[in-house]
């Protein structure tokens, strides 16, 4: 018996102490993005303006060097979609549809969250290997004995350049996701080319691909800031760079679909 | 000039918590240079951050130019930090940017010089540490004792008033040693800079202090100049100085008895 409470006693512990960690954690991811707002956005009017050029190089890094990923998987993605809605609506009879489902389908949702998924994968767990090294090498303490500001040094201009490519990768997965359904629609499912394109324009609105930006944004938002955070937690050695790293890319996708959830919710309801 | 009261330092929680700093006391005078010197994980490095201010003291008081840094504000703490040139252990270069650049940093970020002035100066400093012409090298392309002469030129691009050193020649020839040496003692000399020096290499500190502060456990157990030192007849030092294995300086670190606790182990 004796045992049992001491085990439930132990359990009850450990919750509560993980339940307290959990919310440390939160707590310090929204620290950080504070303080990474405050620089990136109030600094500047202050008469502290923002470097350009780290801010191109991040962009480059992380947005131009991911197209060739995201245009292969949007693509790859929307000739999926094509195929598999051909089956549903030929028993329906509505085959010329296909086309405004696809892109209907592209443009809400799986244009921002692929892209997302694969920029958390690819950049996300970058950003986080490269700061947790300059962590445990010191440098970042040496940033701050230079009394520069580490948050404004580093994360800004990752904060900036993910801001500005994730949407624009977003617009060309968009892009690319509704040429792949377009080009299994007209090739191999036998559907013309004219109402394929016609059925798909009346679907489609300007609003479906603005809140598809807008969702983006928030995503880049969760990638750095997830990134950084489990980046510059980070105390001891190379080990624990490595572990970071695969948190730091599981956290992102997690809250990224999550966030993807409430924002299809606050859709529906509103709509 | 520096002035270190009543300084405690502790490190975890409970029944994990090590004392690392007990009743630290110490004067870094302007000008002169100064040495900690103690055994690995006596405390040394830890001093020097919280000097710096990258960890927060449990207790105490740190007075720079007659300033509590332990009571100030990130920003305030800026303005200090400016005053301040640190070389760390490990160097801690800029792994992405070329030595150039890392050397170039605090001048490009603090003043408003140009670009042409910048790149003078760098080539300064490095002349000064002995790398000229490595300007366009990586630090991952560099040896050990090059990156801590970097670190050093680095350290000394803005002319500060105090200088950190944390091992300045840990790991070097003695050629080198010689050389870091030298610089040390003419920066303090010409430039009235107050170097603070954190070695375990006693001949080094020997020759280039005016002050030695000996650390046991985060105790100081001697505090003079190296003559006061050599003559010194605590055991503690003597053992030091002579590095012997046997003394009361115990080489283990553990607090536990050896017998103990094989005995408590149940395999
Ligand atoms: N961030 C930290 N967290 C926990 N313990 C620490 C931390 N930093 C240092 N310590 C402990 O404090 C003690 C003193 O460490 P410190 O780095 O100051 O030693 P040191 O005198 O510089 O040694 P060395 O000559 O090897 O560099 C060590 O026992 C170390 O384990
Ligand atoms: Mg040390």
């Amino acid at each position: 018996m004796r045992h049992l409470f001491g085990y439930i006693g132990e359990k009850g512990y450990r919750s509560r102490s993980a339940a307290l960690d959990f919310f440390r954690e939160i707590s310090g991811l929204y620290y950080l993005t504070r303080a990474t707002l405050y620089c990136t956005f109030i600094e500047p009017l202050r008469g502290k303006p923002n470097k350009w050029g780290p801010v191109w190089i991040q962009m480059e890094e992380v947005g131009v060097k991911s197209t060739g990923i995201v245009f292969l998987i949007s693509f790859l993605i929307g000739v999926i979609l094509a195929f598999n809605s051909a089956y549903q609506m030929s028993r329906m009879g509505a085959l010329d549809y296909v086309g405004a489902l696809v892109g209907v389908t592209v443009l809400k949702e799986l244009g921002p969250l692929m892209t997302a998924l694969v920029i958390a994968g690819r950049v996300g767990a970058s950003f986080t290997a490269e700061m947790g090294t300059m962590k445990v090498s010191d440098e970042i303490l040496a940033l701050e004995t230079m009394a520069l500001n580490p948050v404004k040094f580093l994360i800004t201009p990752r904060f900036l350049a993910l801001l500005i490519m994730l949407p624009c990768l977003t617009l060309m997965a968009d892009f690319m996701g509704i040429l792949g359904g377009y080009v299994v629609g007209v090739t191999t499912l036998g559907i013309d080319s004219a109402p394929y394109i016609q059925h798909s324009l009346e679907k489609m609105k300007v609003i479906d691909v603005v809140t598809g930006l807008i969702k983006s944004g928030v995503f880049a938002v969760i990638i750095v800031m997830v990134g950084s955070y489990l980046a510059f937690i980070i105390e001891g050695g190379a080990e624990k760079v490595g572990e970071n790293t695969r948190s730091s890319v599981v956290i992102s996708m997690v809250l990224i679909i999550i966030a993807n959830l409430l924002f299809t919710a606050l859709f529906y309801f509103i709509t | 000039m520096i002035e270190v009261k009543n300084l405690y330092k502790s490190f975890g929680e409970g029944d994990k918590k090590i004392v690392v700093l007990e009743n630290f006391h110490a004067r870094f005078e302007r000008g002169k240079t100064t040495s900690i010197i103690g055994g690995s994980g006596s405390g040394k490095s830890t001093i020097l951050k919280l000097l710096i201010g990258a960890y927060k003291a449990d207790a105490g008081e740190i007075l720079i130019d007659g300033e509590d840094v332990t009571q100030l504000d990130n920003e305030r703490m800026n303005e200090v930090r400016k005053k301040f040139g640190v070389m760390f252990q490990s160097g801690a270069l800029f792994n992405s940017l070329t030595v150039e650049e890392n050397v170039a940093l605090p001048l490009r970020e603090h003043t408003q010089l140009n670009d042409s002035t910048i790149r003078i100066i760098v080539k300064m400093k490095l002349e000064m540490v002995g790398l000229r012409g490595a300007e366009h090298l990586k630090p991952a392309q560099l040896s050990g004792g090059m990156i801590k002469r970097i670190a050093l030129a680095r350290a000394i691009a803005l002319d500060p008033k105090i200088v950190f050193y944390d091992e300045p020649s840990a790991g070097l020839d003695p050629i080198s040693i010689g050389v870091i040496d030298e610089l040390i003692m003419s920066l303090s000399r010409k430039m009235a800079i107050t170097s603070i020096v954190v070695t375990h290499e006693l001949p080094s500190a020997m020759r280039i202090s005016d002050k030695i502060i000996m650390l046991f456990k985060g105790k100081i157990i001697a505090n003079g100049s190296p003559e006061e030192l050599k003559n010194s007849d605590d055991p503690r030092v003597i053992q030091f100085i002579k590095g012997d294995p046997d003394g009361p300086i115990p080489f283990s670190k553990s607090q536990v008895d050896y017998g103990e606790e094989l005995k408590q182990m149940n395999i």
